[in-house]
């Protein structure tokens, strides 16, 4: 039996999206479990989280992705645990003034690993600022690699790295 | 064993909400599980009180509350002259040396005593030194209260889950530290703000590194390593980041993704390290307020989640009890 996967999307919120989204899955044999629409957890760039969980095999997976990529569509995470191809980053500290510029080259220069939206807080001039980075990975295995680089960059620039869970 | 005879050392919150405990549920003990006991000596900071015959625990509860000790004057036994069976340590927390309880425990077990301790100190520093002297001696040394209050996480992967390897545990062990992320989060406060008002609620202490540094929680992911993954780490071997450094501007960034920010503690037979992490709002871990939560991963039972109260004294007297009535069973 093939296993449940997880798909967290993040969808443009105009007509015809969802069919857009689900056309790989159907091509490429998944079996849909599940499709949750989160209309009302829209994220603050105005898209629209759907999560998918699909019954299929293991090497359709990288098909599905890739058609899904293709398509544009924001892939925030594939079932936690398996392929993490993109996740989320939080850094603390004087981002912008440690040169936050730098941080970014230092991660899209590895060639396989690209820094894809980035929002940044900042409350007060001498306070220390929060950014949140979205990295997207070539490759799973790139993951342990990219976390070396940031944490040598959160040392040299005294910043707080926090990661996601499943990271 | 016909009665057991019962010593506690260390007679602060915990100390006497297991004697009170003890003293007001005797009868259900006896008929329930049989278990017959006397409390034959209790030792505080300033003295001890010691019968052969049994104290009168409500009345050595109310000298204490009274004179804030329960030292009584012409004691003729000294307490290491004392017979037991079991000794009660809950002398507080010490990471430099582990002591007094790490000599407690250790004396204790060196005479074939059993043991059940609420102080992380000493399991923490000397895991394999304890463990040793207790199977040596054949004693049993017991300790779920040091490790999430009342949850039983290290019964149930002992018990429950005997017929399981795990393979790993992940957390959050300490209820200052979620309570201050909740509130953080909850209403947009800066640290400091909820750190005084957690002081102010008595949740956080006057002086709370133990907690906010993350050292608590390391402590009580050692004992979980050892005990239940058969690591051999020590404390000075966990990787600790504490929640000092976390904005509110983070937890804004985080709920934004629907996430929010947890002091996590994680351990498998190689590494073990405490830090915040960013978990997802529906995440079985994502628990709130003063919560603790814990889940063990398992090869034939999957995940199990466990989540309680992480402290507090009838929670902790709670798992004190549990592991009294285990003994009993055990060696009867």
């Amino acid at each position: 039996m093939n296993k449940i996967t997880r798909f967290n999307l993040e969808l443009k919120d105009i007509p015809g999206q969802l069919v857009e989204v689900l056309e790989p899955f159907s091509k490429y044999g998944a079996n849909i479990e599940s499709v949750v629409h989160h209309r009302e957890k829209k994220t603050p760039r105005g898209k629209v989280p759907v999560e998918i969980k699909v019954r299929v095999e293991e090497d359709r997976l990288k098909k599905i992705t890739k058609s899904l990529k293709e398509k544009e569509v924001e892939i925030v995470e594939i079932d936690e645990k398996t392929e993490i191809t993109s996740f989320n980053i939080i850094l603390i500290g004087h981002v912008l003034h440690t040169g936050i510029k730098d941080t970014i080259n230092r991660i899209d220069q590895t060639g396989y690993a690209e820094v894809v939206d980035l929002s940044l807080s900042m409350p007060e001039i001498k306070e220390k600022s929060s950014a949140m980075l979205r990295l997207e990975l070539e490759a799973p295995e790139k993951k342990n690699k990219v976390l070396d680089i940031l944490n040598e960059i959160s040392e040299e620039k005294d910043l707080e790295v926090i990661k996601e869970i499943s990271v | 064993m016909n009665e057991m005879k019962i010593l506690i050392r260390g007679f602060g919150t915990v100390g006497q909400e297991v004697a009170r405990v003890l003293d007001k549920k005797r009868n259900v003990f006896k008929d329930k599980f049989g278990l017959k006991f006397d409390l034959v000596g209790v030792e505080d900071s300033k003295g001890s009180a010691l019968s052969e015959d049994g104290l009168n625990i409500e009345r050595l509860l109310s000298t204490k509350k009274k004179t804030g000790s329960i030292k009584e004057k012409g004691d003729k036994l000294g307490i290491n002259e004392i017979n037991y069976d079991l000794l009660i340590e809950c002398t507080p927390t010490n990471i430099k040396d582990g002591e007094p309880g790490l000599s407690n425990i250790l004396n204790a077990l060196k005479d074939g005593n059993d043991v059940i301790t609420s102080n992380k100190g000493p399991l923490a520093l000397k895991w394999n030194k304890l463990a040793k002297t207790a199977e040596k001696n054949n004693a049993k040394l017991k300790f779920e209260a040091t490790v999430g209050g009342a949850i039983p996480i290290i019964n149930l992967a002992e018990n429950s889950l005997a017929s399981n390897k795990i393979s790993s545990i992940i957390g959050i062990l300490n209820g200052t530290c979620n309570y201050i992320l909740t509130r953080m989060a909850a209403e947009s406060l800066p640290y400091e703000h909820v750190l005084n008002e957690a002081q102010d609620l008595g949740i956080a202490e006057s002086d709370p590194t133990y907690d906010v540094e993350g050292i608590d929680t390391a402590l009580k992911m050692v004992i979980i390593a050892n005990s239940i993954l058969g690591a051999e780490a020590s404390y000075q071997d966990v990787d600790i980041k504490g929640i000092k450094e976390i904005t509110t501007e983070s937890l804004e960034l985080a709920e934004e993704k629907n996430k929010t920010i947890k002091l996590l503690g994680k351990a498998d037979k190689e590494k073990i390290e405490v830090e915040p992490r960013m978990v997802p709002k529906d995440h079985p871990l994502s628990v709130g307020g003063t919560l603790n939560i814990a889940t063990l991963e398992t090869d034939l039972a999957g995940e199990i989640t466990v989540t309680g109260k992480g402290a507090g004294a009838s929670e902790t007297a709670s798992s004190v009890i549990s592991d009294l009535i285990e003994i009993w069973k055990e060696r009867n």
